[in-house]
């Protein structure tokens, strides 16, 4: 049924960190990994050696410029995957029922035996979450990875979001943002999480926490303070010296 | 958005053979036998014939049926209905006049207003898109609602009908243009509520996730041809209303003039269909630095 649940019991979702992503695709390529070999189709590439190579990602990593008024421009790598929004606009647009959002935990789904390909929940997400596997010719998006979080095979400490367990600089955490006493409701809280296009309506359970303020960005000169010791650092003599000196007084003098 | 072939050929194609079971339904023209054979079929041959076309582009159009499930909340399952009930009861009031030379009025009526009801459904296809600001007013019904009713005119050969509906489908595409060219700044979404970096400075787009192009890319950053959008656009109008006009206003107006409205109608009501598509900014394109 693509009408949306009241209410779901729980909000599973992810929490990314954009102070501390560093912008390796690790979890671009994790996603791929465990999103090709377990459910549903694969996650097709096309002319993938070729000229012009593309394919089906469930997960990208964008990287943007913020210019301060004064100050050094800073680069933030910027994760993006479903956000499992509470009013997914993709899910009621769909005819066919394959798109639905679980009641038990807020998950975002396609059953792929019932899409018709139609391509109508891509254009209903505003964050391009949702893209259409050109060989399967259905639709793909983010599971948070529910044939893992659930999964008794799995040791305990695999049950996350593979996107989550490979991230090396722990700028992805997974949890229950329906539970305001949850580790990641607690890093919303304490950090100042945000939404996504909050003007969409989309009400997304995922949340964004802002990059810190770079302090150290600025060099002595930027910000106006003066060492004592700076003098005595300085280079004496910044010519050449040896052999590269010796070349360089020949060539002089020639 | 990409402007797929498929879905300008059926929107603009149904929507005139939609149009054109609409009047046959309120008895205008008021054909039986063999005349209304011929309308029918061409009403049926645009209508049918444009709904085939969109199944092209599904990745699945075996599981097609499926569509009819989810009325309750998706209008493309409500268009699935609505078509379907329009083009059966047509088909029954279509007999009584082929065959039976009677006009089952009630079915008509029904019928025509099923039939409109079909474009208004497609229209909110696109309506109901906030991520296409372009699309999400109430323009674009009025638009393929006056296009579909014009055009259905000119078929039904309603000719003073058809001259002010033309005129009135014309003023409403030129203020569909006129407010979608200001709809994307009014939205409220721009890279700094996209990203939520804006309070911290002026954002940019520094390195797109791929070097490759994506299916992102290609279906909602289309942007070939927008240069060329006003010249297009006075040919969408020349071709859709003014060279009708012309024709239909003519002193020695024939069946050939007649036929030639019809066909610059529709070039023009698949120019109009076209730009529709192609310069329509979804908003993923802020992620990406384009619109
Ligand atoms: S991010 Fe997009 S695909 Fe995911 S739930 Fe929200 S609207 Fe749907
Ligand atoms: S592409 Fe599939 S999941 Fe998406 S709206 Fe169409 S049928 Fe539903
Ligand atoms: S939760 Fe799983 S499917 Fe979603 S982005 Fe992470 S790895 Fe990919």
């Amino acid at each position: 049924m693509t009408t949306l649940p009241q209410q779901t019991d729980r909000k599973l979702g992810l929490v990314i960190d954009l102070d501390t992503c560093v912008g390796c695709h690790a979890c671009v390529i994790s996603c791929k990994g465990w999103n090709t070999e377990n459910y549903g189709a694969p996650l097709s590439d096309q002319d993938a050696y070729g000229a012009d190579p593309s394919g089906t990602f469930l997960n990208r990593v964008h990287s943007y410029e913020v210019q301060p008024e004064a100050g050094a421009a800073q680069l933030v790598h910027f994760p993006k995957s479903c956000l499992h929004c509470d009013d997914a606009p993709c899910v009621t647009v769909c005819p066919t029922g394959a798109s639905y959002k679980r009641v038990e935990d807020g998950i975002v789904l396609v059953n792929e035996s019932d899409c018709i390909g139609c391509g109508l929940c891509a254009w209903a997400c505003p964050y391009g979450a949702r893209e259409m596997d050109q060989a399967a010719g259905v639709m793909k998006k983010c599971t948070l990875c529910v044939d893992r979080i659930y999964n008794e095979n799995l040791p305990e400490e695999d049950r996350q979001p593979a996107c989550v367990r490979t991230c090396p600089a722990g700028a992805r955490h997974f949890g229950d943002l329906g539970d305001p006493e949850s580790a990641v409701s607690q890093l919303v809280a304490e950090r100042g999480g945000v939404d996504l296009m909050p003007e969409q309506g989309t009400k997304p359970v995922n949340k964004y926490l802002p990059p810190r303020p770079r302090d150290q960005l600025q060099g002595p000169e930027d910000s106006g303070e003066i060492d004592v010791l700076a003098p005595f650092l300085a280079p004496i003599d910044s010519g050449p010296k040896g052999f590269l000196g010796w070349l360089d007084r020949t060539l002089e003098k020639l | 958005m990409h402007p797929a072939p498929s879905v300008i050929l059926f929107s603009s194609l149904s929507g005139m053979g939609f149009g054109l079971l609409a009047w046959l339904g309120i008895g205008l023209p008021a054909v039986t036998g063999w005349v209304a054979f011929v309308f029918f079929a061409l009403a049926y041959l645009l209508a049918v014939g444009g709904l085939i076309a969109s199944t092209f582009h599904l990745g699945h159009p075996e599981r097609a049926l499926k569509a009819f499930s989810q009325w309750r909340s998706s209008w493309l399952s409500r268009e699935a209905w609505a078509s379907v009930a329009a083009l059966l009861t047509m088909a029954a009031y279509g007999a009584g006049l082929v065959f039976y030379d009677t006009r089952l009025w009630p079915l008509g009526l029904l019928g025509a207003a099923l039939s409109l009801l079909t474009v208004l459904t497609t229209a909110m296809i696109y309506t109901q898109m906030k991520t296409v600001p372009r699309w999400h007013s109430v323009m674009t019904p009025l638009n393929f609602l006056s296009l579909s009713i014009a055009g259905g005119a000119l078929l039904a050969g309603q000719v003073t009908a058809a001259m002010v509906l033309l005129v009135l489908a014309g003023a409403v595409q030129i203020a569909t243009w006129w407010r979608g060219d200001r709809a994307l700044a009014a939205s409220g979404s721009d890279i700094a509520t996209a990203t939520r970096l804006g309070e911290k400075g002026s954002v940019r787009a520094f390195e797109p996730p791929h070097t490759g192009s994506n299916y992102l890319l290609r279906e909602f950053v289309y942007q070939i041809g927008r240069k060329h959008a006003l010249k297009l656009r006075v040919i969408a109008i020349t071709l859709m209303v003014l060279l009708p006009l012309l024709l239909l206003l003519s002193p020695v107006f024939h069946h050939l003039a007649a036929a030639l409205a019809v066909l610059s109608h529709a070039a023009g009501v698949l120019t109009s269909r076209w730009l529709f598509f192609a310069q329509a900014e979804h908003v993923v394109g802020i992620y990406y630095g384009k619109r």
